[in-house]
């Protein structure tokens, strides 16, 4: 019996050899992964251990760490509940963070390079000190305007958004999202009232986590038509030219005619390009993309921002909050040939054409700011633990030139046109020249129309101080109106206080 | 395999050749060795105590004296009743006794309020009840020796055991839910608040069965064969038997919903009837078995559900663990994490976050303790118990009887495969099942078990390694049964 009670040990062996590599796998190779792993609780512990830094806009504090007498020593509040919640996110104990939490956890929590100093004096010393701080853009008083304005809106949309930016600087006033959030309950030390708080708003059917500003696309509607118009007036076309218009316009292979909002909006054969985009022409517009081509169009929306996919709103130069790629879609057949329907329907910005809303303020902004588009930007300083030293402050930078001076001037003309004489009278604000564009989309067949507003305000001397997108999802009728008024008061309340640069 | 013909001339007789040297009993070996283990049990507790509480108590030695003390006293009694036993074995054991006594006084520390953790009694909490659990299965391993002057004495009660061993083991399946399920295993008979696992005590009782049975039987199983691809297999009536065992095994595997100790208790009888007739053939056979039906029951779980849906999910846990992280992969995601968060070196004795881990006091103990003592201390304990099983092997390859070789080896089989089940398990090698980790993990039955275990392998060693013809002068041979109970190994003929 000796030789197998000899190779039942060397069984034992290979047993416990099989262990003793696997736990080599795991403590060694795999060490680093599990170690920093979302699902380690002991990342937590250790990260409470440092007071997280402060997030801020304009002098009041947003984003809090207080100390608990608890086993996890901070607990992150937020103060400004729901209003800020899309931009700071939650820093939740399991799991991951989102939104600015998650884009400057390094700086917050005190792990980044640039507090290096701050570390090697707390190993000196002995204490922790705390994070660093994080200053917003934001102007308090257009965030808290646009929040209470979209949830109080008279059409009782419960879904929208909206975002106002510094066509400047490109520097973000408001950034809002409706139906929002809590954070507190999220960041809550206690894991079951967490868990149970996440999963009631996951399953929330108006998804309030959702970020619409920056993540939804929607069909932009007549808000599209500032691009038509800016790839017309590059190719021949000025805006006093007349451009075929009518009643209805059926496009040679499709028996779905395309109509305007109201019978009194050009019926005539022609109007001027102005008029088009003053009333919101959509037999004239349907014409002109047919006669511009799909390729004109879509390159014209690329380069005011359509299909960018990695743009992110944050800190410049650094990451951000993501945003999602606005599309214009196929214009032609399935086999690349033409299909003037659909070059149609989308010049007016419907069929597969899909637009962000912080795509619909750049486009203003671009306008607004003599054609330069700015880097949208959300950060706008990094303030050491012991607020004395700065370590980053914004510097703006151009994103893009989408259309020259000249065409940015007769584009501003026109959209001044739209407050002042047609669709986007609600946006008026006294003492100061605003220029929009209205848009109403259709969401699916049986549904209400989406209500767009993008637009700007610009000083007495003509300089641009804010552009803004208003978006209420499924408003029905009247919702483009209505988005123009909430956009003027946005723009009132950032004008008023106009926020950090 | 070259059968031994006279005990003279068979390979048993290479258990003594360190025999002619090792007239000495080792016995002072042994003491210095358990000293040794018992100042790093001593150590280990100052170190749980300096991270914990930022410094170290006065009394920080009191455990670990107390320990030191239960432990010389079993070195006293195997002195006196087993005195030429392997000297490796008391201390390894006490080493890992001692720690696991260690680690769940970390546990209560942990679990304490701040300003009461100094003064955490000495049998307070889960630390305190371990070391009282300690205390008791010292003295019945004790007891065991004294009782059990000869290890084929127990020959006589391998019927009894046997049915003892069957009725424990199938007894947590028959009895309700209530009583018997604890996370989900159906392992445990609770009456209050006291709860022990029968299937510890069933191993050791199973064993003496089968080793009893393959020695009266193993002319039969080892002659008679067909030869199939140079492999010589069993004669199907003669497979009885192993069918009767491994349909045990898979009724324990569904109805007790725990493949650890269904693997275990196949194993176990696979390794014995292997040791028994060196047939690879039955190594072969168990193990088709053994993973046919595994994967039988996969499958099975998978389509029809009903009682074999938890091993599916466990298998499913096992393939994936990240598939579910807050929810049916909770506890092999933590363990892991533990483990990889301890590194290489760990985070100190103390400096973990065992809490985290579900469980920690017993499935998880060895992820908990990984986390704080590294891969290099778990390579340790790992050696430790790896020298704890091979010296058990040695002590069957030494001994001259054939039940007393069947038994050991068989014991410190069992042993490793536990480990290899529970370590594995939690370390995501094999699926994770409800063991305890042997001497570590939290809980009576389990210690008590092993540490009878213990005393039967010391029992066994003391026999292997006692000189012939009494040259050791001090003892006498045990009068006991009478000689020869079972076959001397003359019974086998080379086919």
């Amino acid at each position: 019996m000796n030789a197998p009670l000899r190779r039942v040990g060397v069984v034992v062996i290979v047993l416990f050899g099989l262990l003793f590599a696997n736990l080599n796998w795991i403590q060694a190779y795999k060490a680093d992964e599990y170690r920093t792993s979302d699902y380690n609780g002991r990342v937590q512990v250790a990260k409470y251990d440092r007071k997280r830094g402060n997030i801020e806009a304009g002098g009041t504090a947003l984003a809090v760490s207080k100390e608990t007498d608890g086993e996890l020593k901070y607990l992150r509040t937020y103060p400004g509940g729901a209003k800020y919640a899309h931009v700071l996110g939650y820093e939740p104990v399991n799991g991951s963070a989102t939104g600015l939490e998650r884009a400057e956890n390094d700086f917050l929590a005190g792990t980044s390079d640039q507090l290096i100093v701050n570390r090697l004096r707390d190993m000196v010393t002995g204490d922790t000190t705390a994070g660093g701080n994080v200053l917003l853009t934001l102007s308090k008083r257009a965030q808290d305007t646009a929040y209470d304005e979209l949830r109080g809106n008279n059409n009782g949309a419960t879904k929208g958004a909206a975002i106002a930016i510094d066509p400047a600087t490109g520097a973000v006033q408001a950034l809002v999202s409706i139906p929002s959030f809590d954070p507190n309950p999220l960041a809550s030390h206690n894991s079951n009232e967490a868990t149970s708080a996440y999963n009631k708003l996951e399953q929330d059917a108006g998804r309030p986590l959702r970020n619409r500003a920056l993540g939804e696309v929607l069909p932009p509607g007549s808000t599209f038509k500032i691009v038509v118009a800016a790839a017309a007036l590059e190719n021949g076309i000025t805006k006093e030219t007349n451009i075929p218009a009518g009643s209805s316009y059926t496009p040679p292979t499709s028996g779905e005619p395309i109509r305007n909002a109201a019978p009194s909006i050009c019926p005539e054969s022609q109007v001027t390009l102005m008029n088009a985009v003053t009333e919101s022409c959509n037999t004239g517009f349907a014409k002109l993309g047919g006669q511009l081509g799909p390729d004109v169009l879509k390159e014209k929306a690329r380069q005011f921002g359509f299909e960018q996919e990695d743009l992110t709103v944050g800190r410049l130069g650094e990451s951000g909050l993501g945003v999602a790629a606005s599309r214009t879609g196929s214009m032609e057949n399935p086999d690349g040939g033409p299909d003037p329907a659909a070059l149609a329907q989308s010049s007016i910005g419907q069929r597969d054409v899909r637009m962000t809303p912080l795509q619909g303020a750049m486009i203003a902004a671009a306008v607004a700011n003599g054609g330069s588009q700015m880097r949208p930007y959300l950060v706008r300083q990094l303030l050491a633990p012991d607020r004395t030293t700065v370590y980053d402050t914004a510097n703006p930078r151009e994103l893009r030139r989408p259309v020259s001076g000249q065409v940015a001037a007769d584009l501003r003309e026109m959209m001044v046109s739209v407050v002042q004489n047609g669709t986007g009278r609600n946006a008026r604000i006294n003492g100061y020249t605003v220029g929009g564009k209205t848009g109403t989309a259709q969401s699916a067949p049986d549904r209400p129309d989406h209500g767009w507003f993008i637009g700007f305000a610009l000083d007495s001397e003509g300089k641009p101080v804010s552009a803004v997108c208003v978006v209420l999802e499924e408003a029905g009728s009247g919702g483009s109106a209505e988005a123009a008024r909430i956009a003027g008061q946005i723009m009132r309340a950032a004008i008023a206080e106009p926020g950090g640069r | 395999m070259t059968a031994p013909a006279t005990p003279a001339s068979s390979p048993a007789t290479a258990g003594e050749r360190p025999g002619v040297r090792m007239a000495r009993s080792r016995r002072n070996a042994e003491l210095s060795l358990l000293l040794l283990a018992m100042a790093l049990v001593a150590a280990y507790g100052a170190m749980v105590e300096a991270n914990v509480l930022d410094t170290v108590t006065p009394g920080f030695w009191v455990p670990a004296a107390t320990l030191t003390a239960v432990f010389l006293g079993m070195h006293l009694v195997i002195r006196f009743l087993a005195p030429f036993a392997d000297p490796a074995l008391l201390p390894a054991v006490a080493l890992l006794n001692g720690l696991g006594v260690g680690f769940l006084r970390r546990l209560d520390l942990a679990n304490a309020a701040p300003e009461e953790r100094a003064d955490l009694a000495i049998f307070a909490g889960i630390g305190g009840r371990q070391l009282a659990w300690t205390l008791i299965s010292v003295v019945l391993a004790a007891g065991l020796l004294a009782l059990m002057r000869d290890h084929r004495s127990i020959s006589r009660y391998a019927y009894t055991l046997g049915l003892a061993g069957i009725v424990l083991v199938m007894l947590p399946a028959v009895l309700p839910a209530s009583i018997s399920e604890i996370n989900g295993a159906k392992l445990w008979v609770r009456i209050g608040s006291f709860s022990i696992q029968p299937g510890e005590f069933a191993k050791l009782a199973l064993l003496v069965f089968f080793a009893y049975y393959l020695v009266r039987k193993r002319e039969v199983l080892s002659l008679a064969s067909h030869r199939f691809l140079g492999i010589d297999f069993p004669r199907g009536r003669d497979l009885g038997p192993v069918l009767v065992v491994w349909v045990i095994s898979l009724l324990v595997l569904v109805f007790e919903k725990d493949l650890g100790t269904s693997l275990l208790y196949f194993g176990m009888f696979v390794a014995t009837v292997y040791i028994a007739t060196e047939r690879v053939s039955w190594l072969l056979i168990g193990l088709v078995l053994f993973f046919g039906g595994a994967y039988l029951a996969y499958v099975l779980g998978e389509a029809v559900g009903g009682p074999f849906a938890n091993f599916y999910l466990r298998a499913e846990i096992w393939l994936d663990p990240f598939a579910e992280p807050y929810d049916d992969g909770y506890q092999l995601v933590q363990g892991l994490l533990a483990l990889g968060s301890g590194g290489l070196f760990g985070a100190g004795p103390g400096g973990g976050q065992p809490l985290l881990l579900p469980e920690v006091q017993n499935d998880f103990i060895f992820a908990g303790i990984g986390e704080e003592i590294g891969l290099f201390g778990l390579s340790a304990l790992l050696v430790i118990y790896l020298l704890i099983v091979e010296r058990g092997l040695r002590a069957a390859l030494a001994v001259r009887d054939s039940f007393g070789k069947l038994l050991a080896g068989g014991l410190a089989f069992t042993l490793a495969l536990q480990v290899f089940v529970i370590v594995g398990g939690i370390s995501k090698l094999i699926p994770l099942t409800g063991q305890t980790t042997p001497f570590l993990s939290a809980g009576g039955s389990s210690l008590m078990a092993n540490w009878l275990l213990i005393a039967v392998l010391l029992r066994v060693s003391d026999a292997g390694r006692r000189p012939v013809d009494g040259a050791g002068g001090k003892v006498t041979r045990p009068s006991g049964p009478p000689e020869q109970l079972h076959g001397a190994p003359t019974e086998v003929i080379k086919p």
